[in-house]
C-alpha cells in the first residue's frame, strides 16, 4: 500500500504534530519503506488465531476502590509550564 | 576499585576496607575523568550520591537493614523518574523534568542502600539501537570510542564497562538491555515481562516495557533483580508471584540442561567471527553437560515488522500525554490550543521518535487497523506460540545477541530500517514476554565485545541465570575491561 504525502499530513495532524514541510518530504518517503517491509505480515495465515494485546499472562489486576493520599496542588503543578489560581493554565478553547 | 563487582564491593564495605563514602568519591572521580570521553551521564548527582553514602555507611556501622546493596554506587538510566532530579527521557520535551516522585525500580534500590551516582544516556524516549537518538549527545562505546554503545540502554552499558558506577538499571522494549550489554562486554538481564515493575518509568510501549540490570557479572545481576523485582500495587501488570532468591542457585551448574539452538538464528549476513564465538560458546556448556537441541522458530522473520507496528502503536497513544499543559517543553504560539500542542510536540521530539509517532497512529488510523495492528498482534500470538512449543524439548534458548558487533558512529542513523534490524534476535522475547539475558562470549579481532543471548521460559529467570554463571565462571570473558 503506497503512503502519499495527504496520508502523512493526515497522521500528523492526528498526531498532534505541525511537520515543517520538509519533514513531511522526509517521512512520506521513510514511512512508505518501513510499510513496504511490515507488508510481508499479509502472507502469514492468521485465520482463527487471537491477537495478543499484551504478553499473555492475564495477570491484570485492579486495586480496591479506596482513596489514598495523592501528590499536593502546589507539588502537582510545580512543573507546570504555565499556572494560575492552582490550576494548569492553556490558551484559549472555545472561541 | 572501580572495576569491582556489587558482591566484590559488598564484602570490602561490610570488612570495613572501604567505606560507602570512599566508595562513591571514587566513582565521581572516575565520572569526571572519564565520562568527557565516553558521555554516559545525562545528569551527575553530586550531593545526593555523597548524603546517600553517608546515609549507608550508618546503616553499615549500626548493622541496620543491610543487604548486598548498602553503600554500592550504581546509576540509572534517564527514563526512570527520580525525586528531585532532573529526569529528561533524552528528550528536548521533558528537559527541565523534575519529577516529585521516585519509580518504583529507584525506591527499591534506595530502600535497599544503594547509592544513585546520576541519570545514564539513552535513545531519546528509548527509541533506537545505537544511543545516537539522544537529544543532548551520543555516548561512546568505551571499547572503541568511535563506535556506538547500542541502545537504547547505551549510557548504561557503557558507564558500567567504563568503570563508572557499580551497576545501572536499564529497559528493554525489543532489546534495550541486551543488545547494548552485547556491544560493551556486560551482563545484560530483561526479566520476564510483570517481574519488575513499571511505576515511575516512562512509558513507551507498555506491554513490551521492562526494566532490567547491567552488571559486570551474572552474580551481580541476581543481586539487582532481588532488589527491584516483586509485586507493586501502583503497577497493575506487576506479577503477584511469589520471586525466588535469584542468587541461590547460581553454582548448581549445567549437567542435564536442554539447550536449544533456533536454525532461524544463524542467518546469512551474520558476522562470521559473531557466528563462530556463540558456536565455542555453546560448545563449552555442551562440555559441562548441557545436552544440545536443535529447535525451530518458524515466525521469527516476522518478528521485526510484529514490533515495528505494536511497539509504534503503544507509543503513538503513550506519548500522546506530552502536550506542552502538565509538565515539560510549552511552545507558545499565537493560535488556540490545538496549535500549541502541535506547535510544542513538534520542537519538543526528535525525528526518530516523530517517526514512530506517525507510523503507531498510520497504523491505528480508520482503515489501516485492521491490516496492520490487529493482524500484527495475531502474528505476535504466532510468535509466543513458538516458544511455548519450542521450550518442550528444551528448557533454555542461545542465540547470539546482535548480527554483529558495535557498528560505527553515523553507519546507520539515517536509514531507519537497516537500525531496526539490528534488533533482529532480540525483540521476539519481548514480545512472547519471557526473559533474556546478554553475556560476553569473545571479542572480535578489532578487540570489540560480542554477547551471547540466553532465552528462558516465562518466570524461569534462575534457570537463565544459572546456565550463564556456569559459562561466565569457566570462560572469563566477563573480566576482560576496554582501555581507554
Amino acid at each position: 500500500m503506497a503512503i502519499t504525502k495527504n496520508d502523512v499530513l493526515h497522521a500528523a495532524d492526528l498526531a498532534r504534530l505541525a511537520l515543517t514541510a520538509e519533514e513531511t518530504e522526509t517521512y512520506t518517503i521513510q514511512l512508505q519503506r518501513i510499510i513496504g517491509h511490515v507488508e510481508k505480515l499479509s502472507s502469514v495465515d492468521t485465520a482463527g488465531i487471537e491477537p495478543s494485546w499484551s504478553d499473555g499472562s492475564k495477570n491484570q489486576s485492579l486495586r480496591d476502590d479506596k482513596a489514598t493520599s495523592s501528590l499536593s496542588n502546589e507539588t502537582a503543578l510545580k512543573n507546570a509550564p504555565q499556572k494560575e489560581h492552582g490550576c494548569f493554565k492553556v490558551p484559549q478553547i472555545i472561541e | 576499585m572501580i572495576f569491582e563487582t556489587i558482591h566484590g564491593l559488598s564484602k570490602k564495605l561490610a570488612a570495613k576496607e572501604l567505606s560507602a563514602f570512599e566508595a562513591t568519591k571514587a566513582y565521581l572521580n572516575r565520572i569526571e575523568t572519564v565520562d568527557k570521553k565516553v558521555r554516559a551521564f545525562i545528569t551527575v548527582s553530586h550531593e545526593d550520591a555523597l548524603k546517600a553514602a553517608v546515609e549507608a555507611d550508618k546503616r553499615l556501622s549500626d548493622g541496620d537493614r543491610v543487604t548486598p546493596l548498602t553503600g554500592v554506587p550504581v546509576a540509572v538510566k534517564d527514563i526512570f523518574c527520580t525525586s528531585g532530579i532532573r529526569t529528561t527521557c533524552a528528550s528536548k520535551i521533558l528537559e527541565n523534568f523534575v519529577p516529585p516522585f521516585d519509580a518504583t525500580v529507584v525506591k527499591r534500590l534506595k530502600d535497599a542502600g544503594a547509592v544513585i551516582l546520576g541519570k545514564n544516556n539513552m535513545d531519546e524516549f528509548a527509541m533506537g539501537s545505537s544511543t545516537e537518538n539522544s537529544a543532548f549527545f551520543p555516548t561512546s562505546n568505551p571499547w572503541s570510542l568511535d563506535r556506538v554503545p547500542g541502545g537504547s540502554s547505551g549510557g548504561s552499558a557503557a558507564a558500567v564497562a567504563a568503570g563508572e558506577c557499580a551497576a545501572s538499571v536499564g529497559t528493554d522494549t525489543g532489546g534495550s538491555i541486551r543488545q547494548p550489554a552485547g556491544c560493551c562486554g556486560v551482563v545484560g538481564l530483561k526479566p520476564t515481562y510483570g517481574r519488575v515493575s513499571r511505576f515511575g518509568m516512562i512509558a513507551f510501549a507498555s506491554s513490551l516495557d521492562q526494566a532490567g540490570p547491567i552488571t559486570r557479572d551474572v552474580t551481580d545481576s541476581a543481586i539487582i533483580l532481588n532488589a527491584i523485582s516483586g509485586r507493586d500495587d501502583l503497577d497493575s501488570t506487576s506479577l503477584k508471584e511469589d520471586k525466588p532468591d535469584f542468587t541461590a542457585g547460581l553454582a548448581s551448574g549445567v549437567r542435564g540442561l536442554r539447550i536449544g539452538i533456533p536454525k532461524e538464528y544463524f542467518i546469512e549476513g551474520m558476522d562470521p567471527e559473531v557466528e563462530a564465538a556463540v558456536r565455542a560458546a555453546i560448545d563449552e556448556l555442551k562440555k559441562q553437560g548441557a545436552q544440545i537441541v536443535d529447535i525451530t522458530l518458524p515466525h521469527t522473520e516476522y518478528a521485526v515488522s510484529v514490533y515495528y507496528l505494536v511497539a509504534t502503536a503503544e507509543a503513538s497513544s503513550n506519548l500522546a500525554r506530552f502536550d506542552g499543559v502538565k509538565y515539560g517543553l510549552r511552545t507558545e504560539s499565537e493560535g488556540n490550543l490545538l496549535d500549541m500542542y502541535k506547535r510544542t510536540r513538534d520542537a519538543g521530539f526528535g525525528p526518530e521518535v516523530k517517526r514512530r509517532i506517525m507510523l503507531g497512529t498510520y497504523s491505528l488510523s480508520s482503515g489501516y487497523y485492521d491490516a496492520y495492528y490487529k493482524k500484527a498482534s495475531q502474528v505476535r500470538t504466532l510468535i509466543t506460540n513458538d516458544f511455548d512449543a519450542a521450550f518442550k524439548s528444551c528448557d533454555v534458548i542461545a542465540t547470539p545477541t546482535a548480527p554483529t558487533a558495535a557498528f560505527k558512529r553515523g553507519e546507520k542513523v539515517k536509514d531507519p530500517l537497516t537500525m531496526y534490524l539490528s534488533d533482529i534476535f532480540t525483540i521476539s522475547c519481548n514480545l512472547a514476554g519471557i526473559p533474556g539475558l546478554s553475556i560476553p562470549c569473545g571479542l572480535t579481532k578489532d578487540g570489540l565485545p560480542i554477547g551471547l543471548q540466553l532465552l528462558g521460559r516465562r518466570l524461569d529467570e534462575a534457570t537463565l541465570l544459572k546456565a550463564a554463571f556456569a559459562y561466565e565462571q569457566a570462560t572469563g570473558w566477563h573480566k576482560k575491561r576496554p582501555q581507554i
